[in-house]
């Protein structure tokens, strides 16, 4: 409903723009969410904003559809086409099922990128990955070692659904990575499919048939959150720890009890930042954004495009008592 | 017929007691009485609002937007607690289940008045109250620390080994079991469904007291909602997805009959209480996860083509009592025939 509006109104923006035109010379980009009213991409709109401040002459869209689809991307895709932006920077919900779409859109002249979650390789011409998966996968056992004494011991995975790409990707890179920390040991990996009912009792379920894991490391915020609360609820906060990726805001209360003592997530308004200077930078011809070659991207530095157009920001960001407060407010 | 019944529910019994048996083979301790009172616990928002489906089911309707109430009531108040954390807890309870039994109402209304079919009806709003849920919270989440101590701990606060979230759950099916055999209203949800013509010529009127039954399993589900919410200490737009099936699940297990006017609240208890030990079992059994969904299927049909044989059953009583009446009139020997 929200989304509509938007459309709506971004629609009626872009044909007063179109019917001044006067305004051409500011640069339009389209930031596209995966849904709208997620604190993530509320964050990474956030960045966003920033970039378009500090370039100057910049105007982003942030937008999306309402629920996590690839038609609703599809038509959002086609309003930012009518309002002919010069960029669109795209997190998307399918890799494939928006390719078309891109393909029109890049046709007419506009620059597409891709962020957080990629598309094919033909539907755009850059993607930003918020982290490549070999840091995330160190960093989840990083946590799972610090949690532990001389950072030995068992731990265990709680994750998504079984079929969840991302997910799946992150497990294999630990499961391969599992060798640097010797005395590590991984006991099982439970699947809560996301949902804090079940994610619940999969953790409950955890404690009580493997009562020697130590941590539990969920690499998705609902699972983090409710693995959180059982170990509070079982009264064994200081004998079990949660860790994993989640956002601040949603995981300060976590931390608080003391269930988890540090967690990661890639600060999501360097993404947007990120994401909105190499659109820019695109659209102002000063790249290509060919494999091999660097891009300028303001107060990040500089970032290398690598093999199949893809670029890589930095490890996750971790999080704990002294900082989760104040990332919190922000998303 | 209350044989039949009480048959019924002792064969759910035994099913759930070799079921419990069978897992703390495979998993020691499953039959713990911490254990049990934890899966107690753990089932007691599916009961109620099992018992909110019964109502309903029992006046050949079907609610679908359960869930769906439950997530927008949870969302309303998780919200109203964050923004006001002074409102009382018991006060903020009685406006979750009044903002459920207004959804609920919604329903009913359009059930009763406008005669759409109910599981039409509750398709829509299912949508709608999600999407009211959206709307409402703009897509973001209420988190634990926004709420205030007392909101979160109330129902973990342990009574006789049983927290209060279990207590309460006993509360309602309590207040339940009585309201369905001991008053008007709950003689009425058994005739409506059971043979509405008969029920219209009786005194009752049949759309009034479907409207009743949705507003029972609105406001039902409206507690839900806060219960549902400061057991995860989260509230989101997708809480509870798709919880309205396993609602529906309890009640068909239980014995109670989509035809409506068959059905009692020890069924629909010891329904929800059958799937509360599947869910809780298959995660301490180590059965690949690839398998558990196939396995709770499968289990669900098995326990309903339990109660699917005992409907035929009924109807072959009718049969032989018709024959039995036959050789009276006519004299012919029909009975060995028709054995």
């Amino acid at each position: 409903m929200k989304a509509i509006a938007k459309l709506a109104l971004g629609t009626a923006l872009g044909l007063a723009l179109f019917a001044g035109s006067a305004s051409a010379q500011n640069v339009k980009i389209g930031l596209v969410a995966k849904s709208l009213g997620n604190g993530f991409f509320e964050a990474a709109n956030k960045g966003a904003q920033e970039a378009a401040k500090e370039l100057g002459g910049v105007e982003v869209i942030y937008t999306g559809p309402t629920s996590t689809t690839a038609e609703g991307q599809i038509e959002v895709i086609n309003a930012l086409i009518a309002q002919r932006v010069d960029a669109i920077a795209i997190s998307a919900n399918d890799p494939d099922a928006v390719v078309p779409a891109l393909k029109r859109a890049a046709q007419r002249g506009i620059k597409v990128i891709s962020w957080d979650s990629a598309v094919g390789k033909d539907g755009r011409i850059v993607h930003l990955n918020p982290s490549s998966n070999e840091l995330i996968g160190n960093m989840c056992l990083k946590l799972a070692a610090s949690h532990l004494p001389d950072g030995k011991g068992d731990f265990a995975i709680l994750s998504a659904t079984s079929t969840s790409t991302n997910q799946n990707t992150w497990i294999a890179e630990m499961k391969k990575q599992l060798p640097k920390y010797p005395g590590l040991n991984l006991v099982t990996t439970v699947y809560g499919d996301d949902l804090a009912d079940k994610s619940y009792r999969e953790a409950q379920g955890l404690l009580k048939s493997h009562p020697n894991v130590k941590v539990i490391v969920a690499p998705t915020t609902v699972g983090v959150l409710a693995a959180s609360q059982v170990v509070k609820d079982a009264g064994k906060i200081g004998q079990v720890y949660v860790t994993g990726l989640g956002l601040p805001s949603e995981m300060a209360g976590a931390v608080h009890s003391g269930a988890t003592k540090e967690f990661a997530i890639w600060n999501p308004i360097d993404l947007g930042y990120t994401a909105t200077q190499i659109a820019y930078r695109l659209v102002k011809k000063e790249t290509e954004g060919k494999p091999g070659s660097e891009i300028n991207v303001g107060r990040m530095g500089k970032i290398k495009i690598g093999d199949n157009g893809e670029a890589a920001m930095a490890d996750p960001f971790v999080y704990n008592k002294g900082n989760v407060d104040e990332f919190a407010k922000i998303f | 017929m209350s044989r039949i019944l009480k048959y019924r529910e002792l064969l759910l019994v035994a099913i759930i007691v070799v079921l419990i048996a069978v897992f703390s083979y495979r998993a020691p301790g499953f039959a713990s009485p911490e254990s049990l009172a934890n899966i107690f616990n753990d089932t007691s928002i599916l009961m109620i609002l099992a018992l909110g489906q019964m109502a309903v089911i029992l006046t050949r309707s079907i609610d679908l937007s359960v869930a769906a109430n439950l997530s927008f009531t949870g969302m309303a108040i998780a919200m109203m607690n964050a923004a006001f954390p002074q409102i009382p807890l018991p006060l903020l309870i009685a406006v979750a289940m009044s903002i459920g039994a207004l959804l609920g109402a919604i329903n009913g209304f359009m059930v009763w008045k406008i005669g759409i079919p109910s599981i039409v009806a509750t398709l829509g709003t299912l949508t709608i109250y999600r999407g009211m849920a959206f709307v409402l919270s703009g897509g973001a989440w209420v988190n634990q620390t926004q709420m205030t101590p007392s909101f979160l701990n109330t129902p973990r606060m342990s009574v006789l080994g049983l927290p209060l979230l279990g207590w309460m759950a006993i509360l309602v099916i309590a207040i339940i079991s009585l309201v369905f055999t001991r008053t008007v209203f709950g003689r009425a949800l058994y005739a409506t469904g059971g043979n509405p013509t008969a029920a219209l010529y009786a005194g009752i009127d049949v759309g009034r007291t479907r409207f009743f039954a949705f507003v029972l399993s609105g406001a039902l589900a409206g507690l839900c909602g806060y219960l549902w919410v400061s057991r995860y200490a989260v509230a989101y737009v997708d809480i509870a997805a798709g919880f309205e099936l396993d609602t529906v699940a309890a009640c068909v297990i239980g014995g109670i009959s989509t035809l409506g006017g068959i059905g009692s609240v020890g069924g629909a208890i010891l329904g929800a209480l059958f799937l509360g030990v599947i869910k809780n079992a298959l995660p301490v059994i180590n059965i690949s996860p690839f398998w558990q969904m196939a396995i709770s299927g499968f289990v669900i049909i098995v326990a309903v083509l339990f109660n699917a044989r005992q409907e035929k059953r009924k109807g072959r009583l009718i049969l032989r009592d018709a024959v039995k009446h036959q050789p009276a009139l006519t004299e012919t020997p029909a009975e060995g025939a028709a054995a």
